[in-house]
């Protein structure tokens, strides 16, 4: 889903560069006053992780393929904040060193790939932890259909910008449904990826998942709300 | 378990799951589908492809990735996918290690390891 330069004009590139910055500029205040040092190495991992994964493009329809986001996965394993950050590490990386979505469309991508789904992701993951039970199935099968949805809010969020500086002549309404469309089929993907790999690490190490602290028992460590 | 065992699992997982991202990225991404990806799909029917504008980084030794001069095709983009893991990693370390540093140097707390000994049994 990375933008490339000319798909959206330059007043809402740039607009949209004021609010990813605005965006993770918070991301980054928030990090540093909740974030402990052991969480520090456990951030780059999940960074690292989703770039490893998101070169792997599986194929869906016919002629397309999707790739992880990743923003919901960061978010539920580190938090959102800092899972926003681990995004747009990759992001920064990806547009810098590999020509991998564009460098004027960088807040673009930022707000649909990091803020969006990890945000936005996040939230929707919380809602549904709420209506489930405790238990570490439900923070799996939470992860994983938060995941999907969390794709499809990014789609929605090229949509979006699309209506408010898209170069191409095709309407709204249409991009809109193609868009949804086959990033349903890709969310798909997202939400299974991202359902095995917080299972494989709520089974290793469940105090490294963030979204899994409200089950941790009361006795071990809790993350001290003040020093 | 004591903290001394916490750490040293801790980083048994941050080594296992590079060996993870590092592996995915030089054995499975050549295998990678090289359609377009559903942005790109939608533009391409919706015609609206034709407005993207080579990347101001279109020249990187390693666009598109692959490495420049490998001529090997899965060999090129594996290596792409190591040397952008390991980037990656860098990046993330240095910014979320000054983020804990800039906080355990905060006159309100005192340093970090007394309050979490109390926690081990």
């Amino acid at each position: 889903m990375h933008i490339p330069d000319g798909f959206i004009d330059a007043p809402v590139s740039i607009a949209a560069g004021a609010v990813a910055a605005v965006g993770i500029g918070y991301s980054l205040k928030k990090a540093k006053d909740t974030m402990e040092e052991k969480e520090a190495p456990m951030a780059g991992l999940v960074a690292a992780f989703i770039f490893a994964v998101q070169m792997l493009n599986f194929p869906v329809a016919s002629g397309t393929s999707g790739h992880l986001l990743g923003g919901l996965l960061a978010a539920v394993l580190v938090g959102p904040y800092v899972g926003a950050i681990c995004v747009a590490v990759v992001l920064l990386v990806q547009g810098l060193f590999f020509a991998d979505g564009g460098l004027s469309a960088y807040g673009l991508n930022v707000i649909n790939m990091a803020l969006i789904t990890a945000y936005g992701g996040y939230a929707i993951y919380l809602f549904l932890r709420k209506a489930m039970p405790k238990t570490k199935g439900s923070v799996v099968i939470a992860s994983g259909i938060a995941g999907l949805l969390s794709v499809i809010l990014a789609s929605l969020g090229f949509t979006l910008e699309y209506a408010l500086g898209g170069t191409g002549t095709a309407s709204v309404a249409t991009v809109a449904a193609a868009m949804v469309g086959v990033h349903f089929l890709i969310g798909i993907g997202e939400g299974i990826i991202t359902a095995l790999t917080v299972a494989v690490v709520l089974n290793v190490r469940p105090d490294l998942v963030y979204g899994a602290r409200d089950l941790l028992p009361e006795l071990e460590m809790r993350p001290a709300v003040t020093a | 378990m004591t903290m001394d065992h916490k750490r040293k699992s801790l980083w048994l997982l941050i080594g296992g799951g590079l060996i993870v991202a590092l592996g995915l990225a030089f054995f499975v991404s050549p295998f990678a589908s090289s359609s377009p990806d559903g942005l790109n799909k939608v533009a391409i029917d919706q015609g609206f492809d034709g407005q993207e504008q080579e990347s101001a980084t279109a020249d990187s030794p390693l666009a598109g990735y692959a490495v420049e001069g490998v001529d090997d095709e899965s060999l090129s983009t594996g290596l792409s996918g190591i040397i952008g893991v390991a980037i990656t990693f860098g990046i993330g370390m240095i910014i979320f290690g000054l983020l804990v540093r800039f906080r355990s140097k905060e006159p309100t707390s005192g340093a970090a390891p007394p309050a979490m000994t109390t926690g081990s049994a």
